[in-house]
C-alpha cells in the first residue's frame, strides 16, 4: 500500500467537520501556524478514519499539525493549535 | 428503537477466539495500517534511539549498536483503539529492560518520541518486567516503515497506539503527561481488558 | 442558492431506494428519493450510515453522481469492491423499497457551478468519474456551453462506467476522451496506457486558458496528475483534487 494512499483531501473530513463549525468546513481558510502557508480546509492533507484513530489534517505545505479531531461518547475534541487563524465564510450572519 | 438497514450484516464478527478477544474488539487477518501523518523513511545510518530525561546520564545507540544487543522472537496479541485486534503476531526486538540496564533514574513514566514528532506516554511499569520491546521485526522480516520500521515501540498488553510508530527514544519523567492522542482525549493509560480507550473511561 | 446548500447542521434522513440501475458488471448506480432535501452542488457528497440488527453503525462516503436539477432523485453510483464491508451491500443486496440512512449533501470545496465558469477539465480513474459525472450533467441540465471535457482511465470498455451517456455528451460537445489501461475493444484507436504527463499535454487545455480542473479517482492517480499538471504549468489553485482513498469498501 502506497504511504499516499492514507492520505485523502481535506474535503473528505466534510461531514465531520460540520458536525462541529454547523457551516461547511472546508472552503474555509486557514493559516499554518508552523510555517504560515494560507489554504483551504478542503485542499490540505487529511488522515482520518478508518486509516487513523482520529482526524488529522496536516498543511500542504510544510506537512505540520494543523487541526485535531477525537469523537468519544458524548463528546468532540479539537485542537486547533496548528492554525494561527481559521475563517468560514458566513454569508447569512448578521452584519 | 433505532433505525436498523434491512438486509445489512455488516464485516462478519468472528465468534472463534472469543475469549481472547477484549470486550468490543472484533478479529482481523490482515494488519491494518494506521497513521496520522506520512510514513517516516529513516536510513538506519542516520537511525538512533536515545533514553533522556530524569537521568545522569543519557543514553543512545546507533542501528549497529542496537542491533548488536540481546533481542528475542515473541508472539503476542494486538489490540488496536479502532477495534480490531490481531492475534498471534510474532515480532523481534530488544527488550526495553536491556535499554534500561543500568539506567538509575527517580521516573515513574516515559515519553516515548518518533520521528514525524508522534508521541505517547507511559508509566515506566509498563515498559519494564518484559513487557515491551523496541521491534525491528515482524513475521520474520525486517520491520516495514508503513507498520513502524525501522523499529517500533512494542507493548502489546496496552492498546496499540502505546506502541508508536517510528520510535527514536524514551524521555523519562517524574510525573504523567499527556502524548499526542491521550492530549486529544485518547486514555492516558489505554488496557484493553479494561476498555480504556478515552479519558474518563 | 449556492450558499444554502452548504450553510446546514447536517442531519442523518431516511431515503427511499426508488431504482436501481446496473452501470457496468461491477458498479450500480443506486436512485433514491430522499423528503426534504435541501438541494446541492455538483461534485458533493453523502455520508451513508448503515445498522445491523445488533446495532452495529458503518458509514460510508458516496459522491451525488445526480445533478443538482434531477430534484427528485438522487443518486449514488457504488462501485463493489473486493471484500468490502459496504459496497457488496449496496451493490447486490439493496432492493427497491428500501430505506438507507444518508446526510448531506456535504463538502463545499470540491463543486462546480455553472457560474463558475471554465473552460472545464474534469480527469478521472475509475470510479472518480462520479462526481464529475455529476458536473457534466448539471452542464447539460443547464445547457450550458462553458467549454468541457473529460479524460477518463478506465481498465476496459465494459468497466468504463455511464458509457452511453458520456457518448451522447460527446456528441453533443463535451470532448470525452478515454484511455483503456487492460482491455481493449478491436480497432481501438484511442489511449491505451494510464494518465501521464504527455496524454495531459495533448488533452488538457494549454496554461494559457486557465481551466478549472478537478481530479478524482484512486490516490496514486490524482497525485500523479495534479504534479503532471503543476509541472506544465497549471496554476495549482485552479486544481482541485478529490482523493478516494482506502474507505474499507
Amino acid at each position: 500500500m502506497s504511504d499516499g494512499s492514507l492520505m485523502l483531501d481535506g474535503n473528505a473530513a466534510a461531514g465531520v467537520l460540520q458536525e462541529v463549525f454547523v457551516s461547511d468546513a472546508t472552503t474555509a481558510r486557514g493559516a499554518c501556524a508552523s510555517c504560515g502557508t494560507i489554504g483551504e480546509v478542503g485542499s490540505q492533507r487529511l488522515y482520518m478514519a478508518p486509516q487513523s484513530p482520529g482526524l488529522v489534517l496536516r498543511c500542504h505545505g510544510c506537512e505540520g499539525v494543523l487541526l485535531v479531531l477525537v469523537r468519544r461518547p458524548g463528546h468532540v475534541r479539537l485542537g486547533l493549535q496548528g492554525f494561527t487563524w481559521l475563517e468560514i465564510a458566513q454569508p447569512d450572519a448578521p452584519a | 428503537m433505532s433505525f436498523v438497514t434491512r438486509g445489512f450484516k455488516g464485516r462478519r464478527r468472528d465468534e472463534a477466539h472469543a475469549d481472547r478477544l477484549p470486550p468490543g474488539q472484533y478479529l482481523v487477518r490482515d494488519f491494518p495500517v494506521l497513521s496520522a501523518g506520512p510514513t517516516p523513511h529513516t536510513a538506519p545510518a542516520a537511525w538512533t534511539f536515545s533514553i533522556t530525561g530524569e537521568l545522569d546520564e543519557p543514553k543512545r545507540w546507533t542501528w549497529n549498536d542496537f542491533r548488536a544487543l540481546p533481542s528475542e522472537t515473541i508472539t503476542r496479541d494486538i489490540h488496536c483503539v479502532t477495534k480490531w485486534s490481531k492475534l498471534d503476531t510474532i515480532w523481534e526486538g530488544v527488550s526495553v529492560d536491556t535499554l534500561l540496564d543500568g539506567v538509575d533514574s527517580a521516573a515513574d513514566y516515559v515519553m516515548a518520541f518518533c520521528d514525524g514528532g508522534y508521541t505517547t506516554n507511559l508509566p515506566l511499569d509498563d515498559v519494564t518486567g518484559g513487557k515491551a520491546w523496541i521491534a525491528f521485526g515482524y513475521d520474520g522480516q525486517p520491520l516495514e516503515p508503513e507498520h513502524g520500521g525501522p523499529a517500533r515501540l512494542l507493548v502489546p498488553h496496552l492498546y496499540f497506539w502505546k506502541s508508536a510508530k517510528w520510535v527514536r527514544g524514551l524521555q523519562l519523567m517524574k510525573d504523567d503527561a499527556p502524548g499526542f492522542w491521550e492530549t486529544y482525549g485518547y486514555h492516558m493509560y489505554g488496557d484493553p481488558w479494561q476498555e480504556q480507550r478515552y479519558s474518563g473511561d | 442558492m449556492a450558499g444554502a446548500a452548504v450553510q446546514r447542521r447536517l442531519t442523518w434522513r431516511v431515503a427511499e431506494v426508488a431504482e436501481l440501475v446496473d452501470e457496468t458488471p461491477r458498479v450500480r448506480s443506486v436512485l433514491m428519493h430522499v423528503p426534504d432535501w435541501p438541494g446541492h452542488l455538483a461534485g458533493q457528497h453523502v455520508d451513508v450510515r448503515l445498522t445491523a440488527d445488533d446495532g452495529y453503525q458503518t458509514q460510508r462516503s458516496y459522491s451525488i453522481a445526480s445533478p443538482p436539477e434531477a430534484v427528485d432523485r438522487l443518486a449514488l453510483t457504488v462501485e463493489r469492491i473486493e471484500d468490502g464491508e459496504v459496497s457488496p451491500f449496496l451493490t447486490e443486496e439493496l432492493r427497491v423499497g428500501d430505506r438507507i440512512e444518508l446526510r448531506g449533501p456535504i463538502g463545499g470545496y470540491f463543486v462546480w457551478d455553472v457560474a463558475d465558469g471554465g473552460p472545464l477539465m474534469l480527469v478521472a480513474g475509475g470510479s472518480g468519474v462520479c462526481p464529475l459525472m455529476a458536473m457534466l450533467r448539471h452542464r447539460a441540465a443547464r445547457a450550458s456551453s462553458v467549454p468541457a471535457r473529460l479524460l477518463y482511465s478506465s481498465r476496459s470498455s465494459a468497466d468504463a462506467i455511464y458509457g452511453k451517456e458520456l457518448e451522447r455528451l460527446g456528441g453533443e460537445g463535451v470532448g470525452v476522451v478515454q484511455t483503456l489501461t487492460r482491455m481493449r475493444p478491436d480497432g481501438w484507436a484511442g489511449y491505451r496506457r494510464r494518465i501521464d504527463r504527455s496524454m495531459l499535454q495533448e488533452v488538457v487545455w494549454p496554461p494559457a486558458d486557465r481551466p478549472l480542473v478537478y481530479v478524482c479517482g484512486p490516490t496514486p492517480l490524482v497525485e500523479s496528475v495534479a504534479e503532471a499538471l503543476v509541472e506544465l504549468g497549471h496554476d495549482a489553485a485552479r486544481i482541485k483534487t478529490e482523493r478516494f482513498g482506502p474507505t474499507g469498501g
